[in-house]
């Protein structure tokens, strides 16, 4: 005789687990930025390629949780949460590694010069959007506290102090991204228009991870919402 | 009557046989969220079912008992041929612990209870006819299923959010759970014991009045409270923990909880399940011994314990491993959660047993379950299955009468 029993099956995974790990791999990406634009400024593209490699890879790995995830919330599961919000905040996630790929990729295909005057800005710039994506990884981690604690009480008000801290550094990457813009533009016709366009390009790009991460953080208000 | 003994052994052994499968297969579902949730380790589940089953059969047993074996048709219709009555309830028998066996080899979700009620519907359909059903009492059994999940499912859902209104969501949660935990132990061990002493346990010689019920009911709450806060007492948390280890303790304060409540399951369990067993061995007795259809013979008691060893036994040969797997199958469901679907189940249960309505423990359970996930309290159900197993009457019902008008037919021919 089979050993089977249908009661224990009415429970499905729960998909906390594997969205916090999507996450980690997401931010894991995120936060090789920093050391692939140092590597950028001082034009060394063995290193800079090296990083990107880890980038590419980390994307990857972030990709196949995002499929695995998605396979295992069909229609006829319930949860605490819509089911559309948790998708909504999975493909969010899943963007701000797809644009980290970006970035690099774009920097490291034109061996793009960096203008001295705009290094130490976009240094800062990069480490501020990356902390950005550093507190929405935070945020998605109280995820499963929410889940513990029945979405209610305390556990909200720590989710919401956490979101409104995201809040605030994406707007310190707006105030930086006013700056570098300023600079670049002062320097602007020194250089080759094209790589100027594309340095336009980078910092737009750079930008929207804060961008993204504060959408993640908004994606988990909607879950918090209902 | 002819064949006394014949038929008497053969309805203690199909019956013995039922007994086995709902051990061997239902209890399983009754203990499935104590194991999940982590709070009992398998001996001590099957200790717990063991004991729990034994009793809830023995002392609550005897009403759902009784609708099995003659609330259901006429019987007085068969005062002129009584060995239709012994065919009936032995094909009956016969049949529900077939289809359970089938539909477990399956894996398909199908109740005991939808069995043997439809199992005895099929004999009374074709072995005496269809003016003979009470449909009256068989509308208000399948009212019953739809009732029982439902009240089940908002009994959870608001002992569920008590829970996080009085503990999960306040800043200090594990003091308050230490504050409400033995509230909640209270309840279970107070109301339990309360219906089962409203109904009587006249049939173990124990004949006490309201007053004297309210008394024990209380004792009894209060000595449970008593062990359970000793065990909660012991629970704490270091100076500075993180909100992750607090919540963990609380659970663990739960836990204490949940071994309350999965006793009043297996309890509630072996009260209403039963009578799927030895309703009809009861039936069978009274007439092989008399001759007679008789609407008043008592219950022997000793039918009620034969039922309650059968359950242990196919509890302690094949429950065990269903015990395991479940227990393995079902994960993130914490004794917060778990005790809030077991205590709603039990208590909607034993009611049922009280009333003498032969419901699913398994959909009251769902039920229970379903109304923890609508307070947002499980992160994953399976909606698909859950409907599954609420459609499954549909085709257990059927199957049960076939199979038992068919039994009935083969029994007729070969002893009659």
């Amino acid at each position: 005789m089979a050993v089977r029993n249908y009661f224990s099956q009415i429970f499905a995974s729960s998909p906390i687990n594997g969205i916090g790990q999507h996450m980690q791999k997401v931010h894991d990406c995120a936060n090789e930025l920093p050391e692939f634009i140092d590597a950028a400024c001082l034009s060394d593209f063995t290193a800079a390629r090296k990083v990107h490699e880890q980038i590419e890879e980390l994307e990857h790995a972030a990709d196949d949780i995002k499929r695995k995830l998605r396979l295992n919330l069909p229609q006829t599961i319930f949860m605490p949460v819509a089911r559309a919000d948790l998708l909504d905040l999975i493909t969010a996630q899943d963007r701000i590694a797809n644009r980290t790929k970006d970035i690099s990729g774009l920097i490291l295909g034109r061996k793009l010069p960096i203008p001295d005057v705009i290094q130490d800005n976009l240094r800062e710039f990069t480490q501020r959007s990356v902390d950005a994506s550093a507190q929405a990884f935070k945020s998605v981690s109280e995820l499963s506290e929410l889940f513990e604690s029945g979405f209610r009480g305390t556990e909200v008000q720590v989710m919401e102090a956490m979101i409104a801290t995201l809040d605030e550094i994406e707007s310190d990457t707006d105030r930086l991204e006013v700056e570098i813009r300023e600079k670049l533009y002062t320097v602007e016709d020194q250089y080759s228009p094209i790589d100027v366009m594309f340095l336009y390009k980078t910092i737009d790009g750079i930008g929207e991870i804060a961008n993204l991460s504060q959408t993640v953080g908004s994606r988990l208000q909607l879950i918090l919402a209902r | 009557m002819e064949h006394m003994y014949l038929y008497i052994g053969l309805a203690a052994a199909f019956g013995l046989f039922m007994a086995w499968g709902i051990g061997a297969n239902d209890v399983a579902n009754a203990m499935a969220t104590s194991i999940g949730a982590r709070v009992l380790t398998l001996k001590q589940a099957l200790l717990v079912a063991a004991i729990f089953e034994f009793a809830g059969a023995v002392l609550a047993g005897g009403q759902v008992t009784s609708t099995i074996r003659k609330g259901m048709f006429d019987a007085s219709l068969l005062s002129g041929s009584p060995e239709i009555m012994v065919f009936g309830m032995l094909a009956a028998l016969l049949a529900a612990a077939t289809w359970l066996l089938i539909a477990s080899n399956m894996g398909w979700p199908v109740s005991t209870t939808h069995s043997i009620v439809g199992a005895i519907i099929g004999f009374a359909v074709a072995g005496i006819g269809m003016d003979a059903v009470n449909w009256g009492k068989v509308g208000q059994i399948a009212m019953s299923w739809v009732i029982s999940p439902l009240t089940a499912g908002m009994v959870a859902y608001l002992l569920f959010t008590s829970v996080q209104r009085l503990v999960l969501e306040t800043p200090t949660p594990l003091a308050n759970a230490k504050k409400y935990v033995p509230i909640y132990m209270f309840a279970a061990g107070f109301f339990l014991t309360l219906v089962t002493l409203f109904k009587g346990l006249k049939h173990v010689g124990l004949d006490l009045t309201v007053v004297q019920s309210y008394a024990v009911a209380t004792a009894v709450g209060i000595l449970i409270t008593i062990v359970g806060s000793y065990f909660v007492q012991k629970i704490t948390l270091p100076e500075g923990a993180s909100r992750a280890a607090e919540f963990a303790s609380v659970e663990r304060v739960f836990g204490v909880l949940m071994v309350i409540t999965a006793c009043a399951m297996a309890f509630a369990h072996g009260s209403n399940d039963v009578a799927n067993a030895v309703g009809p061995v009861a039936a069978v007795i009274s007439v092989a011994q008399t001759g007679e259809v008789l609407q008043n013979s008592p219950l022997p008691l000793w039918v009620l314990m034969l039922g309650g060893v059968g359950i242990v036994i196919g509890l302690a040969t094949y429950g065990r491993f269903v015990i395991e797997t479940v227990g393995r199958n079902i994960t993130h469901l914490t004794p917060s959660r778990g005790f809030a679907a077991e205590l709603a189940a039990a208590g909607t249960v034993v009611i049922a047993s009280g009333t003498g309505m032969p419901i699913s423990t398994t959909h009251t359970l769902v039920g229970a379950v379903m109304g923890v996930g609508i307070a947002r309290g499980i992160a994953a159900l399976n909606l698909g299955v859950v409907r599954s197993i609420f459609l499954s009457w549909i085709i257990t019902l059927p199957a049960g009468a076939l199979l038992s008008i068919i039994f009935f037919h083969i029994l007729r021919t070969l002893l009659g």
